[in-house]
């Protein structure tokens, strides 16, 4: 039996016989929201597990299958595509990369690191699947059929951008790939992704939404409105959570105190997984799955990747003031989830050194003649100022775009001359 | 006189209005008599019928039937599909309106005060105004925000402002305020239509108040242009342009000046943006005079935009400074006494037309 003390704070009648103290013990009451059991031991829930939610790994760090792993199977078409584009989407970095800092580019963003997170669940997704990125994902673009051409073009705002000039690099877009053009806000894709999983629901058709975010999105308030509308509307989308360490130069430990991303996820009543995200194989298992019950069963599905922002947050940053050159030179070349997914493609023999030189060095030709073309195409013309502010042009910008023309046919020394009108 | 007048004003805003020969002349025939709300409501029903992908959100829009009643019977209409009643996240619902609004469908937000959508304002600014643009055409959003604006009665600093010069400032968005019953059915139907997105301020005050509608304005079809002010009231004097509840207030200032010999044109803008420059420009070059009347605050505000493009357009033609009209440069008081002195009055009004026309006499001989 309870001392009276103990059982003075809590809200129920002091039990004076252990029968008494059993029927309390059983009862339960129905509180809105569901019955809940009583407790009369008062018991704080951890801020902190003993365990941490472990991650789903398919592949050890020498790209061999693990045993008794499950996983989704891919064809040898598949994971040669992967790997390809893998390689094209590192290679394409590392090129972009270096045109900027040579002046040729205002900016970028680099994806090194998380190749794995951007081909694999892009493979593992159809392409009436809606994509919904953050900025850290071309790949799932380059997947999708976006060429290095268009890559290039938008990076340079020139007047073979489908942008038409209109956005920093790297902002990429396209209807045509099912990929929503990217935005500079943080976070606000997430409730767009829910809007428009909500959207495909009611036309009932066979898709979901992916969307991607970083650790340092999850702080956002919109995330915390998309998880909860997610759940509540019943909407088929899959929240991928790369949680890659850094926002810009803030760790995790600054960034949140809970495990990760991953155990929100109950939090909202939105069921969820941890993998690993430089397991390329895990990954597209793990999006294959979430697709599959997203789908089905019209519901949310939460996937943190955990991997390692290798590169800096974009060309305006120097993450070597804030982090170790050591940690950041392991993770790239011990824990590059590239070379790891190239042992599992060789041991399986669809893989070899030749193949290996000869798609890098294409590659590479390819991506240095899309910079060439690009910087020296023509810029979009200046109409293209004026357009999409609204469907059709209004009275104020038509006037001014006249005007506009007329003053540069008269003074067309103040003006550009690759510009056209 | 203070008092009474405020007793005449609160009255005013808690009756119908009866109607006026001069200011409905311009209707074809008073066919019937249709609160602002039920012309609301009425709007929201024929579009949702008409077009499947037309849905609402917001809170209490489906078994409350609307904090103000404005989707009343809807929720019963159409069902939870199209009539979602959203948890308290104007932030979340408005991105999840406008990824909506991206995949094609045709979402109408509802905020229970535009107060509560500045929560909401990176989506509607960052996400809805600009995402045409940004996107070079393959994303619109054909999207309507729409909610009470401005003043209410009694409801202090967080309940009160007008964003009408906010939303105004930015291009990618439409603005409209409607006025009367014709102006809410055929602007709402308008917004819903339209490609871009829409932000529509109403005003919960003359949620309750009842005016003639046209037999042509009754028609499912009926749609008010975007961008097109309505000249209420036709006078040679002075030109008033105001929107939304300064309407009517501007309408009671002109009778009132009509008395005193002064004959004021009064324009309903309708239109925050686009502005129908065009009609206030001719106005001006027609009286020489203008007051500008807005319920919000005076810097920055929609009067200015309008005393520019007068300045810009038809400089020669004023024959005195412009007169604005705004709320007090303070955030909303409570006190009854206090607010009154808060918000432009059919007075003010009425003595900055004066002063436009030089008949002014100044504060301390007027007291």
């Amino acid at each position: 039996m309870l001392p009276d003390s103990q059982v003075a704070g809590l809200n129920q009648s002091k039990p004076r016989n252990s029968a008494v103290l059993r029927i309390t013990l059983r009862q339960v009451l129905d509180f809105p929201g569901g019955k809940v059991a009583f407790t009369p031991q008062m018991e704080f829930l951890s801020e902190s597990p003993e365990v941490r939610s472990p991650c789903y790994r398919v592949l050890d760090e020498y790209g061999l299958s693990i045993e008794h792993s499950s996983f989704a199977e891919v064809s040898k078409e598949v994971a040669i595509k992967m790997y390809s584009d893998m390689v094209t989407l590192q290679t394409m970095d590392t090129i972009f990369y270096e045109a900027q800092r040579q002046g040729r580019m205002s900016f970028y963003v680099t994806t090194i690191g998380e190749e794995a997170i951007n081909i694999a669940s892009a493979a593992a997704l159809s392409i009436s699947d809606i994509v919904v990125p953050q900025y850290r994902e071309p790949g799932v673009l380059l997947w999708r059929g976006f060429s290095l051409q268009e890559f290039a073009n938008q990076c340079f705002g020139n007047k073979g951008d489908n942008g038409k000039g209109r956005q920093m690099p790297a902002h990429y877009g396209s209807n045509k790939h099912n990929y929503f053009t990217i935005a500079s806000t943080i976070a606000t894709q997430l409730p767009h992704a829910v809007g428009a999983a909500y959207s495909l629901k009611m036309d009932k058709k066979d898709a979901c939404v992916a969307t991607y975010f970083g650790d340092g999105g999850s702080s956002e308030g919109d995330f915390h409105a998309a998880l909860n509308f997610a759940a509540v509307l019943e909407a088929p989308v899959i929240f991928i959570c790369r949680n890659n360490g850094w926002a810009i130069s803030t760790p995790l430990s600054d960034q949140f105190r809970s495990d990760g991303i991953v155990v929100r996820g109950k939090a909202y009543g939105v069921r969820s997984i941890r993998v690993d995200g430089n397991d390329a194989l895990a990954m597209y298992s793990a999006v294959h799955a979430a697709r599959k019950m997203a789908i089905s069963e019209s519901r949310p599905i939460l996937i943190e990747a955990l991997t390692y922002r290798v590169g800096h947050h974009t060309t305006s940053d120097d993450s070597t003031k804030y982090r170790s050159a050591d940690e950041i030179e392991c993770w790239r070349v011990k824990r590059d989830p590239v070379s790891r997914f190239r042992k599992w493609i060789e041991s399986n023999g669809w893989w070899c050194d030749e193949t290996e030189m000869e798609l890098r060095s294409s590659v590479r030709k390819q991506l240095l003649h899309a910079i060439q073309v690009a910087e020296q195409a023509e810029k979009p013309p200046i109409r293209d100022l004026f357009t999409d502010v609204y469907d059709v042009p209004p009275a104020n910008l038509c006037e001014q775009e006249k005007l506009l023309k007329e003053t540069i046919k008269r003074y067309p020394q103040e003006y550009p001359a690759h510009v056209s009108v | 006189m203070l008092g009474a007048a405020r007793q005449k004003m609160l009255g005013q805003s808690l009756q119908r209005i009866r109607p006026m020969e001069k200011v409905f002349r311009s209707y074809s025939s008073a066919a019937k008599q249709m609160t602002v709300r039920e012309a609301l409501n009425s709007a929201l029903d024929e579009e949702m019928s008409a077009d499947p992908k037309v849905f609402l959100m917001g809170e209490e829009v489906g078994e409350y039937q609307g904090a103000y009643k404005i989707s009343k019977g809807l929720l019963d209409k159409y069902g939870p599909e199209r009539v979602l009643d959203t948890p308290i996240t104007e932030a979340g619902f408005t991105g999840i309106g406008v990824g909506a609004a991206y995949y094609g469908l045709r979402p109408v937000i509802e905020f229970m005060t535009f107060n509560f959508a500045m929560q909401a304002i990176d989506h509607i600014i960052n996400s809805a105004a600009k995402s045409n643009y940004m996107s070079a055409g393959q994303m619109t959003v054909p999207i309507v925000f729409r909610g009470p604006n401005g003043a209410a009665a009694g409801v202090g600093a967080q309940h009160s402002q007008c964003y009408a010069a906010w939303y105004g400032s930015c291009p990618g968005l439409k603005v409209l305020s409607p006025y009367s019953s014709e102006d809410a059915r055929g602007l709402l139907k308008a917004a819903i239509r339209d490609p871009d997105p829409v932000v529509f301020l109403e005003n919960e005050l003359i949620y309750g108040e009842s005016f003639p509608v046209s037999s042509e304005a009754l028609d499912s079809s009926f749609c008010l242009p975007i961008g097109k002010a309505k000249i209420e009231r036709e006078g040679k004097d002075v030109t008033i342009t105001a929107f939304s509840k300064m309407v009517g207030f501007s309408l009671k200032a002109a009778e009132i000046l009509e008395k005193e010999g002064i004959s004021a044109e009064v324009i309903n803008l309708r239109s925050i943006r686009p502005l129908d420059r065009s009609t206030i420009n001719a106005s001006v070059r027609k009286t020489n005079r203008l007051v500008t009347v807005e319920e919000g605050f005076p810097q920055h505000g929609v009067g200015a935009e309008i005393c520019a493009t007068v300045v810009e357009d038809s400089f020669g033609y004023l024959d005195a400074p412009v007169e604005r009209i705004a709320g007090a440069d303070v955030p909303m008081p409570y006190a009854a006494n206090l607010e009154r002195m808060a918000v432009p009055q059919v007075e003010d009004i009425v003595r900055a037309a004066k002063r436009a026309c030089y008949r002014y006499v100044s504060t301390a001989a007027a007291a």
